[in-house]
């Protein structure tokens, strides 16, 4: 007899059950039962969100270069577990090479990311020739803590596509995944947890949509959300719920499996640019530069 | 500490150059158009309350008309020109304004009440050189976005205020123009003079018809803009909650929208600060314009050692302040905006006696006629109070103290508001320690106030999103199209 297995909730580097103690079925395609996923409830996502915020700034301090180690590290964990993810997603329906294919977009998605962990900042900056004695220059820094509503057409590589350019700028993230295939996604949560990224940087909560994102959007501790396609009517009560914060709102509606649709500006996307001024002082009868 | 009466012998900048219409129309399609609902508004001189001019009301029909003409003329005229054409039209306007730099500086006093020092030395050269700044990125644009392929929007409706109404039209026009969109702009009702003025420097320069467009009206006016199905991109200055609405209201359809905010914006000042650099600091981060200034610095922060001093100081330098005609080339504080806004001002200065906190005002007369303010301390004040919460938009600082960073750290970034910030400190370490950490959009140490067409201007959380100025002012009027 076959074990089902039942995938849990991934917040702050735990592997939880909804508090809300429901689940629900995952099915194939074909409708055959595959899997047992948690409801996730409101209340997860303010656990999530805590737990997101808490991480933060940790991540945010940690140095850029090591931030491309450890996202090079989940390619590698990825890797490794190359064979499940595949497995996954054939019992979902897709077919073996489009799984394959789907797995191995996800790897070089990572690998990509990695290398712009430390090379975005100097892309996005610049030192800004005022005409007043001041140096002056502008670099980009992390939004905080973003919702994301990861893609609800695909299973891995939407998911990875949308949350590796938040993580790479040192945001973290609360993801609520894609509800009727969220296997690759809690599986991608088992990877996070055994490569080095620390517990909270990505939260990833497994339910309905339309339960969950209202509070995400709502969410006063939230600097900015990216939602993939849904819904009509969720997607503008999101966009609504954003305003009581001004929460910087994307949306996405991309075929993520395309290489052009990754990019520099998915990283831009979620960071504030600062400008800092400070004066410069004429020193012995040498006239400043800048 | 002694108090002195300061009697200047008046100074008045003549107005001779400036020559008023008795009403003004639309700019649009290149052409002054009467409002098809016939109505029009008055402006009047903040100073002395006296009618300067009739503008144009323009209501959903003539805002209608003017999307038309931008759209036209982005479809045939503007998207057509290389970067280096359009540039070489911003050149030129940029050369017009700064050939009627005197009579755009009396304008903007007259209509708006900023000093004349202000507006001759800061508002009207920080336009023209705006104009310049963008001129040259024209034909540069793609070179901004390594690898990215690009392309304008097409029209641009914008909003602008009432605090620096040529130098925050500057920000949005300019720009928009070099990327190669077209524009409909609508200044606020209080000072629509120089946006007109502008709209004439347009015509002279032979920008061709549609390219800009000039709609003056009331919050109706901006409104209708904004929902206009035609309409590509919003972008607007002024308040939260108006710029909550807009943002509203572009929900569900493709308009990007970019919104500078209001600011509650601390100012610090450490015991290792040159003191009398940062109490000169303190004066023009909180009344320069009057307080009008989104990003002013009307939350002092000053660390406990140092903070008897620094009041004292900050109380004896208030006496020296000139509170008077705009006009004066002596004057450091002009006239309160509007009437309503000098109403705000003053509730909030009760609010903040009724809350408890100190107050201090200099002894000085106020002209009899127009709207003034005195500048005005506050010192005891909680960190809960809705002075040191709200924006007020006026000549009022509230002063509180802290002891250790970590405190004023929290204090500071304990607001909605996250535009700008201040630091005084001898220490450069500690400069960048405070300020990588200040959820701040832009960070002056050792000064405050400065702007400059290179430097990106926006905020943080509730002040907005997007920014104006400098390279990063690009993306604002592009899309990168994958």
């Amino acid at each position: 007899m076959e074990i089902l297995k039942t995938y849990k909730l991934y917040i702050g580097g735990q592997f939880p059950r909804t508090e809300s103690g429901r689940s629900y079925q995952i099915q194939s395609e074909s409708g055959q039962a595959i899997a047992n996923a948690c409801l996730g409830s409101k209340k997860d996502i303010r656990n999530a969100v805590q737990a997101a915020r808490k991480a933060q700034a940790g991540w945010a301090a940690k140095s850029a270069f090591n931030r491309s180690q450890i996202i090079y590290r989940i390619a590698e964990m990825l890797e490794t577990r190359k064979g499940q993810f595949i497995e996954e997603l054939v019992l979902l329906g897709h077919s073996n090479p489009a799984a394959v294919a789907e797995v191995q977009s996800s790897i070089d998605r990572c690998i990509y990311y990695a290398g712009w962990a430390d090379k975005y900042q100097a892309l996005s900056s610049s030192v800004n020739p005022v005409s007043s004695p001041h140096f002056n220059f502008s670099v980009p820094e992390p939004m905080g803590v973003i919702g994301v509503v990861a893609c609800q057409e695909t299973a891995l590589i939407g998911f990875i596509s949308q949350i590796l350019p938040l993580i790479v700028g040192g945001n973290s993230v609360v993801v609520i995944a894609n509800t009727k295939q969220p296997l690759s996604a809690v599986t991608f949560a088992e990877v996070l947890a055994s490569s080095d990224v620390p517990g909270g940087v990505v939260n990833i909560l497994t339910g309905k949509v339309a339960e969950m994102l209202p509070t995400l959007a709502g969410h006063m501790d939230v600097n900015a959300l990216s939602l993939a396609k849904i819904e009509d009517h969720l997607f503008r009560n999101a966009q609504e719920a954003a305003i009581d914060n001004l929460k910087r709102c994307q949306l996405y509606s991309l075929n993520y499996i395309n290489p052009k649709n990754q990019g520099l500006h998915f990283i831009t996307d979620f960071q504030e640019i600062k400008t800092t001024w400070h004066p410069i002082e004429q020193v012995a009868s040498g006239i400043g530069g800048y | 500490m002694s108090t002195t009466n300061w009697n200047l012998e008046p100074s008045l900048e003549s107005t001779a150059v400036v020559q008023l219409k008795d009403q003004y129309e639309l700019f649009i399609n290149g052409k002054w158009l009467a409002p098809q609902a016939k109505k029009y508004f008055a402006t009047i001189n903040p100073s002395d309350e006296s009618h300067l001019s009739n503008i144009a009301w323009a209501t959903v029909a003539d805002v209608d008309l003017a999307v038309k003409a931008a759209r036209n003329a982005y479809e045939n005229v503007w998207s057509k020109l290389s970067g280096a054409e359009r540039g070489k039209y911003l050149f030129r306007i940029a050369r017009l304004m700064q050939e009627k730099a005197r009579e755009l500086a009396v304008l903007e006093t007259l209509d708006g009440g900023k000093p004349i020092k202000e507006s001759r030395d800061i508002d009207i050269p920080l336009a023209c050189n705006h104009f310049f700044y963008y001129a040259g990125w024209a034909d540069k644009l793609q070179e901004a976005f390594a690898g990215q392929p690009i392309t304008s929007l097409g029209v641009a409706g914008q909003i602008t205020p009432w605090n620096f109404p040529l130098l925050m039209l500057a920000w949005k026009i300019a720009p928009a123009l070099a990327c190669g969109n077209t524009v409909v702009l609508k200044p606020a009702e209080t000072t629509s003079l120089t946006a007109l003025k502008f709209a004439e420097i347009c015509q002279e320069a032979g920008l061709p018809a549609g390219v800009v467009n000039i709609i003056t009206g009331y919050g109706d006016t901006g409104a209708a803009l904004v929902v206009h199905p035609d309409v590509n991109k919003i972008a607007f200055t002024g308040s939260t909650a108006v710029g909550k609405q807009i943002q509203k209201a572009c929900i569900g359809t493709d308009k990007k929208l970019t919104l500078e905010l209001g600011g509650k914006s601390a100012n610090i000042i450490l015991e290792d600060a040159p003191i009398d650099q940062a109490v000169e600091g303190v004066i023009n981060a909180i009344f320069y314009n009057q307080g009008h200034v989104c990003c002013a610095g009307s939350r002092l922060y000053v660390q406990e050692s140092i903070a008897t001093q620094v009041i004292e100081k900050l109380k004896f330098r208030l006496q020296s302040i000139y509170v008077g005609n705009p006009l004066d080339k002596n004057t450091d504080i002009g006239a309160i905006n509007s009437k309503k806004q000098l109403e705000t001002i003053e509730k909030y200065i009760s609010i903040g006696r009724e809350e408890g906190a100190e107050i201090y005002q200099p002894t000085c007369q106020l002209p009899s006629k127009g709207y003034y303010c005195l500048p005005t301390l506050f010192t005891d004040v909680a960190q809960s109070a809705r002075i040191a919460q709200e924006e007020i938009f006026g000549p009022v600082l509230a002063i509180q103290t802290f002891r250790s960073i970590d405190e004023v750290l929290q204090k500071a970034n304990n607001s909605p508001y996250g535009l700008a910030a201040g630091v005084w400190t001898d220490k450069g370490a500690r400069i960048f320690g405070l300020s990588s950490q200040l959820q701040a959009g832009v960070v002056w140490a050792n000064t405050y106030n400065k702007f400059d067409p290179a430097s990106p201007f926006g905020g943080y959380k509730e002040s907005g999103f997007g920014r104006e100025g400098g390279m990063h002012g690009l993306s604002a009027y592009l899309k990168i199209t994958n």
